[in-house]
């Protein structure tokens, strides 16, 4: 043993000597949790919510350093981080284009957990978890759409606030309390600020820690929905782990880091060639500073939005509207509950499910497309409509498919079926 | 069902899903950039055009219309420009070299003069188009209704006059009338009184503002595009490299 792998083993024992759990834990988590080796693409955007979790808080946090959250200097503000600081574009561009990509790759996520039925019974934690992670997700993204005081920043804030002046007796006072103002004003963009920057962060992290921790308790599915760990025992790493399994480290994370460049490639094609994406992740209107005395033509959400918005916006009655749209996400939490079918994955369950799930697709890409547009078309108006009553509809068919026992299943394999 | 045909059920699954986002995304962008806007045809590459449209922008336009974001010195580093050249040229405030570029006009002048203050223009291209701005700049003409004397098709009762018509010359519009009638709609412009340019070279001009003023919306989109290919070389190697390292890894799993 030479000199060095006996100072190494060396710090290794003393870290041992005082952090005796370090090591399990790591081991626990990395080395020896082991996953389904039947992985297919679908299963690569856990990690890759990750990697723009991480990417978010980093440039975040060069971004706070030059950025200004006061009315009168936030729009200015951007924009010399734009100009005048060194690579200022990049990282700004680099968090903007993250934002976008993150709503991309935990929307494909959650549909990939419907897919294969991952937030059914041991896994109904991890989704319900998953769940609050998209719901302050989705309060982050919008306070930090705020931020730039674009004309899109203020007016966009003044409608999604306005929202909560829905709610009966307590409404107006409510959006009072949340702007701090009788406008989005210097007050509500200070609070956003420190909200976007200090306090969802931390909710988010914490969760994002919880939901990866009920994941490791229960083990992963996969697209075969097979549980792994009822089947046989015993690998070339281990003679007690499941056969199925493949340690995370290092099999995972090399996978996982050849499909992280492949998404990069993507992430950095539009940032560097088109960072407005068409004025999809960028909207042209919040290249002008916010101004309470002048409308833009169209308000419109960012796209990551417009499904729900859609819906408040084909529902007739505000307070109606509202709940649609807010019962809309809610009703994802209690997918666990409302689908009874034993089966799992899509490969193995009834048709009635396989164009259900399709149909949820479909409704909610024509719904973002709906939500995005000016709104004005009544023939669109009757379409939005028929696809929020089979949004809905979703959940009501797959309880009742599954309850009354008429989904006719395939048999499930006893093991995975191979990898790719 | 058999794991090969599941596959590729999944495979087309996901592709289809990929064809509606696109098709989703693709279609409402490809009707925002049609319309009655003439296409530009502005490179930032074409670093002469660039020169030109700052020489003319600063003649003809900085009168009124201030540049608040873009710095003097910065124009100069960026568009191959010695201070000296910039200072001569293309400063008639007064600023320092290291300032940014300061409306020559006061604000209560402007309104009292045009009704409406002029608006900024640092990010007029990323907030309207480069082609907006080039069709704007070609779609003034004569409207004795107006308080100036003038109007624009592409921005109805626009406050502006037209400031480059010793260039472009006198315009006036032709309409029809409209359909049941409803307002009359726009069918074309005929030259009134000649300029000292014909429209060829007066559509060079209006090209190289608005190119000038492409770059003023975003100084990074000069180098951008050359970083950006580095890091996807940079990133395709990385990317090939984890593939084999992955290739290697996985041998073991059988």
């Amino acid at each position: 043993m030479n000199r060095l792998t006996r100072a190494m083993t060396d710090l290794q024992g003393w870290f041992n000597d005082r952090a005796p759990s370090f090591g399990p834990f790591y081991r626990k988590h990395m080395t020896e949790y082991y996953a389904p080796k039947n992985f297919n693409i679908w299963y690569i955007f856990g990690v890759l919510s990750m990697v723009v979790l991480i990417n978010q808080i980093v440039t975040g946090i060069f971004l706070t350093m030059h950025y200004k959250p006061s009315a009168a200097e936030a729009f200015a503000s951007v924009e010399y981080i734009m100009r005048d600081v060194d690579w200022g574009w990049l990282i700004r561009y680099m968090h903007s284009t993250g934002a976008s990509a993150f709503f991309v790759v935990v929307y494909i996520h959650m549909f990939r957990g419907v897919m294969y039925g991952s937030y059914k019974k041991p896994r109904e934690l991890v989704w319900v978890l998953g769940m609050l992670i998209y719901l302050v997700l989705m309060a982050e993204a919008f306070l930090g759409y705020v931020l730039p005081w674009g004309q899109m920043s203020f007016w966009g804030a003044k409608v999604i606030i306005s929202l909560f002046g829905a709610i009966p007796y307590v409404g107006g006072a409510l959006t009072e309390w949340i702007m701090g103002d009788y406008l989005p004003s210097d007050a509500t963009l200070n609070r956003f600020f420190a909200l976007h920057v200090v306090a969802l962060p931390l909710v988010l992290l914490l969760l994002v820690v919880l939901h990866i921790f009920a994941l490791h308790e229960v083990g992963s599915n996969n697209p075969d929905g097979v549980e792994i760990k009822k089947g046989p025992k015993g690998n070339r790493w281990s003679p007690t782990a499941p056969a199925d399994g493949v340690p995370f480290h290092p099999y995972f994370t090399v996978k996982d880091t050849f499909y992280t460049g492949f998404f990069l490639i993507i992430c950095a094609f539009i940032l560097f060639f088109e960072p407005t994406a068409g004025g999809w992740f960028l909207e042209h209107d919040n290249f002008v500073e916010a101004n309470r005395l002048v409308t833009p033509e169209h308000i419109k959400p960012v796209w990551y939005y417009t499904p729900f918005y859609a819906m408040l916006r084909v529902v007739p009655d505000k307070l109606l509207g509202v709940l649609v749209m807010f019962g809309a996400i809610i009703v994802l939490f209690f997918l666990p509950w409302l689908d009874r079918g034993k089966v799992k994955s899509w490969r193995y369950r009834g048709t009635g499910f396989r164009v259900a799930i399709f149909v949820l697709g479909v409704c909610f890409v024509w719904l973002g497309k709906i939500g995005a547009g000016p709104g004005t078309d009544p023939v669109e108006t009757i379409v939005g409509r028929v696809l929020t009553v089979l949004y809905f509809g979703f959940f009501a068919f797959l309880w009742a498919y599954t309850y009354f026992g008429w989904e006719k299943t395939k048999p499930v394999p006893e093991r995975v079926t191979g990898h790719d | 069902m058999t794991n090969k045909t599941s596959m590729r059920l999944m495979r087309h699954s996901f592709l289809a899903l990929l064809f509606v986002l696109a098709m989703a995304v693709g279609v409402p962008v490809m009707a925002a950039s049609g319309g009655s806007l003439q296409q530009a045809n502005a490179s930032l590459s074409d670093q002469g055009s660039l020169q030109n449209g700052a020489k003319l922008y600063f003649n003809y336009c900085s009168g009124c219309h201030s540049l608040k974001l873009m710095r003097y010195s910065r124009i100069a580093s960026d568009l191959g420009l010695t201070e000296q050249q910039v200072m001569d040229n293309l400063n008639f405030t007064g600023a320092k070299f290291g300032d940014q570029v300061p409306p020559s006009m006061d604000v209560e002048d402007a309104k009292r003069w045009f009704g409406a203050a002029p608006p900024d223009l640092s990010l007029m291209a990323r907030a309207k188009g480069v082609d907006y701005i080039y069709t704007y700049l070609k779609s003034f003409y004569l409207d004795p209704s107006r308080p100036l004397g003038w109007n624009n098709t592409t921005f109805p009762n626009a406050s502006m006059p037209n400031a480059l018509w010793e260039l472009q010359g006198v315009q006036t519009a032709v309409f029809k009338p409209g359909e049941k009638g409803g307002d009359p709609v726009f069918e074309k412009f005929e030259m009134h009184q000649p300029g000292r340019l014909d429209p060829k070279a007066f559509d060079v001009v209006a090209r190289d503002i608005a190119n000038f003023l492409q770059y003023a919306a975003e100084p990074a989109g000069l180098v951008r595009k050359q970083v950006g290919v580095w890091v996807l070389l940079f990133l395709g190697v990385f990317t090939l490299l984890a593939w084999l390292l992955k290739q290697e890894y996985w041998k073991d799993v059988h």
